[in-house]
């Protein structure tokens, strides 16, 4: 005999805190029981909450893959744009409208393979932006190939008879690059990574914050690791907070531990301040700053 | 509206094709230029980065032409119009992002100052190899608009011809010029700001809860919006409904890229701009573009001096290709001829549109150089004594 | 009456049983109902002891379900939910 579902009761008027983020015209979203992402787009939408940030100053920009999906489902004004290319457009928006807050929201492909470029160019520039990385070890989307961040032996599509090569450890490369504010979580630590996400909104500079995450389809399945909920249990018992720890000490494996924490909290300069001092330098008055919001010539 | 006097230097200046383009970029407006360098095209964005922060904008040199060519989006939808500037090989890597263009319908422009290929080839050197590649370039079904200047004075009247259109259609226009065009010095006239007319952003005034990101009033084209203006729009390169969310199956995809087409092609007459001259009675229609016509101008008023009758139709416009002004022509002429710095680009498309009512004469040249005027001569006279198609 | 009251999307649910698990109270389980989906949503199995944390929603990856306090319960509001920060050295 099956238990009768206890659905929203009917005298029971609340609202999910994080509804108003979301376009719930597109729900149920299309990842998978036991994926991680929509947990990170939870922890995104308290840190809205939380940081009282003005959404209409907001864009969030993502690529192509499972993450680069979040962009069709919250409800900001939202770029889907090619794969690997989120950084660059958002430098774009950016530049174009340095009052607008950007996010990138995509996964661990598309932003350190076909767009590690872009990403340690940015970081090297400091452009104001605040990424968040769901590394979910693969590249899932597509039918889990090896990413750059395969943990060793893995099991993957492309590597079906286990990866053999170094994966990168990100916290790691943007720090060198030149990132402010560099933190891991997992999808287990969901406070953290809103508090997280938090403080990178009130950062000016390049912020990212990778977010370790389950792809239990795909990652996990092939490498017999159990489902989304097993984990989610291993990242709690294997987690080890580390603030500040060194970044070199943070690469990751299959089933070891996994450093999480604020890694880089520094400040320096971003490229919109830069450009803009070196301007004032070189020109003195005839340095023109950008109007506004390029109104001159669009209705 | 009129020009953005800021943007404006009025003046008679003695300039290249390079310069004449920036010129015009700020004079359609432009204040957002990303860019890679490239041979020949590089002084077009070294002039804007000199210019822009003394007008009031923004240039930056990206890491690589893939992300140049979506920096210069992002900052579309921040509020700027934006373009780039690139020759061949750059021209290449930047057809994903010509697409995602086209199919999210962001308004801008993308200079290919055209060099000897393909691959390196001949990257101090002129060709205009790069014709169909600006038609056909990207995956899937799409439509741009391409203009051909022929002198640094239209280097500036048709860039910001370009930027008009590219907001006009929402798409990304494709300015092919070349290297001699575009190193090549004249005198350029940029008259006042107030005789310059631009066309501004096709920005709703619709509510948030009336605004649909791809929708349209009946005409093809749909209103934009930026980004931090409240409007919560969705913008994608999947194949998307009105409301800009991915939408896949096939009666979407059937309206979205039909539409994309038909916005361009059913203002084709408008769009495809072209010079003519001595059309009526012509035998020989000599149709040209580019550095090209300026070689062809020569051998044109040669045969005219031997007494053979022939046209000239200069095209402005490649794409939309004009193929009715080219039908019209095929019922009336024995046969066109058709030099480009290529192995035979345009010519078909002459080909295609004169569906045999007329005889079709390629003037190829791999590039490098530019034709001799008796090149071209020799083909006008043999297309003169051809027998009537 | 309990400090708070879990509502749960019963349509949107997966069946990845993050709220059951990770509930500090544990007030949830997996029913052996089923949804149109045929995925088990859960359903609250001890009312009386919900604090209204939200951590449920928090962890959902469906935004399926999520937890408010009641009204008018004061203490309800300093009854704040356990740090998830656990097996760490700080």
């Amino acid at each position: 005999m099956s238990d009768s579902l206890i659905d929203i009761d009917t005298n029971n008027s609340a609202v999910n805190p994080v509804e108003p983020f979301l376009r719930t015209d597109r729900m149920p979203h299309i990842w998978c029981p036991g994926c991680g992402i929509g947990t990170t787009v939870n922890s995104f939408a308290r840190a809205l909450i939380d940081s009282k940030i003005d959404l209409g100053s907001l864009a969030l920009v993502s690529g192509i893959g499972c993450t680069g999906r979040v962009a069709g489902y919250v409800k900001l004004d939202s770029f889907h744009t090619t794969h690997g290319r989120a950084i660059p457009f958002a430098t774009g928006l950016k530049l174009a409208n340095p009052k607008l807050n950007v996010v990138v929201y995509s996964g661990d492909g598309d932003l350190s393979a076909i767009g590690g470029n872009h990403l340690i160019h940015a970081a090297r520039r400091n452009i104001d932006l605040k990424v968040i990385c769901v590394n979910n070890l693969i590249y899932a989307m597509t039918g889990g190939q090896t990413a750059p961040t395969t943990p060793d032996h893995s099991t993957t599509s492309t590597n079906p008879y286990g990866t053999f090569e170094p994966s990168f450890n990100l916290p790691h490369l943007v720090e060198a690059a030149g990132a402010v504010y560099v933190a891991r979580w997992t999808t287990f630590h969901v406070r953290q990574l809103s508090r997280s996400i938090s403080e990178a909104f009130k950062k000016k500079g390049f912020s990212f914050i990778e977010v370790i995450s389950p792809c239990p389809t795909l990652y996990q399945r092939r490498n017999k690791l159990g489902d989304g909920l097993d984990t989610m249990k291993y990242y709690k018992e294997k987690s080890k907070v580390r603030n500040g720890a060194p970044t070199s000490e943070v690469g990751l494996s299959m089933t070891g531990e996994i450093v999480v924490g604020k890694f880089v909290d520094r400040d320096r300069p971003d490229y919109g301040s830069m450009m803009r001092a070196q301007f004032t330098e070189s020109l003195g008055d005839k340095y023109v700053e950008q109007d506004e919001k390029e109104v001159p010539v669009c209705s | 509206m009129k020009a953005d006097p800021r943007g404006v230097l009025t003046g008679i200046h003695f300039i290249d094709g390079d310069h004449a383009c920036c010129e015009g970029a700020l004079a359609a407006g432009a204040r957002f230029a990303a860019g890679y360098p490239i041979t020949p095209s590089t002084e077009v964005v070294e002039r804007f980065a000199s210019r822009v922060p003394k007008v009031g904008g923004t240039f930056i040199q990206m890491e690589d032409e893939l992300a140049a060519s979506i920096t210069l989006q992002g900052a579309v939808w921040g509020g700027a119009k934006a373009f780039t500037v690139t020759s061949g090989p750059g021209f290449s890597l930047m057809m994903e992002h010509i697409g995602y263009a086209a199919m999210t319908e962001t308004p801008c422009v993308f200079v290919d100052v055209q060099r000897g290929g393909p691959s390196t080839g001949l990257p101090t050197l002129p060709a205009q190899a790069d014709m169909m590649q600006a038609r056909w370039g990207s995956h899937g079904d799409y439509e741009i608009i391409a203009l051909c200047p022929n002198s640094p004075q239209e280097c500036f009247d048709l860039t910001i011809k370009a930027f008009n259109f590219a907001e006009e259609f929402r798409v990304p226009v494709m300015f092919m010029m070349d290297e001699v065009v575009g190193h090549m010095t004249e005198k350029v006239v940029i008259p006042q700001a107030h005789e310059i007319d631009v066309v501004p952003r096709k920005h709703t005034h619709k509510s948030v809860e009336d605004y649909l990101p791809y929708g349209t009033n009946g005409d093809q084209v749909p209103e934009m919006a930026h980004a931090g203006e409240g409007y919560n729009f969705h913008v994608t390169g999947l194949t998307h409904d009105e409301h800009g969310y991915p939408n896949m199956t096939p009666p979407v995809q059937d309206k979205l890229v039909r539409r994309l087409q038909s916005k361009i092609r059913d203002a084709a007459d408008r769009i495809a701009m072209f010079e003519e001259e001595e059309l009526d009675g012509a035998d020989v229609v000599v149709v040209s573009y580019g550095i090209t016509s300026r070689v062809a101008q020569r051998a044109i008023e040669v045969a005219r001096e031997q007494g053979l009758r022939v046209g000239k139709l200069r095209l402005i416009t490649a794409w939309p290709f004009p193929e009715k002004k080219i039908r019209e022509l095929a019922a009336k002429v024995k046969a066109f001829v058709v030099p480009e710095l290529n192995l035979g680009q345009m010519v078909r498309e002459v080909e295609r549109a004169a569906a045999g009512h007329a005889k079709t004469y390629a003037v190829s040249h791999a590039g490098g150089g530019v034709h001799r005027p008796e090149d071209i001569l020799k083909v006008i006279v043999e297309a003169s004594r051809c027998q009537t198609a | 009456m309990a400090k708070g009251r879990v509502s749960i999307v019963v349509e949107h649910c997966k069946s990845c049983g993050f709220c059951v698990e990770f509930c500090p109270s544990h007030v949830l389980a997996l029913s052996s109902a089923f949804n149109s989906k045929g995925y088990h949503p859960p359903h609250v199995v001890h009312p009386e002891k919900c604090s209204g944390c939200d951590l449920c929603g928090m962890y959902c990856p469906d935004f399926a379900i999520f937890a408010t306090k009641n009204p008018g319960d004061k203490a309800g509001v300093k009854a704040d939910v356990k740090d998830t920060d656990k097996g760490g050295t700080k």
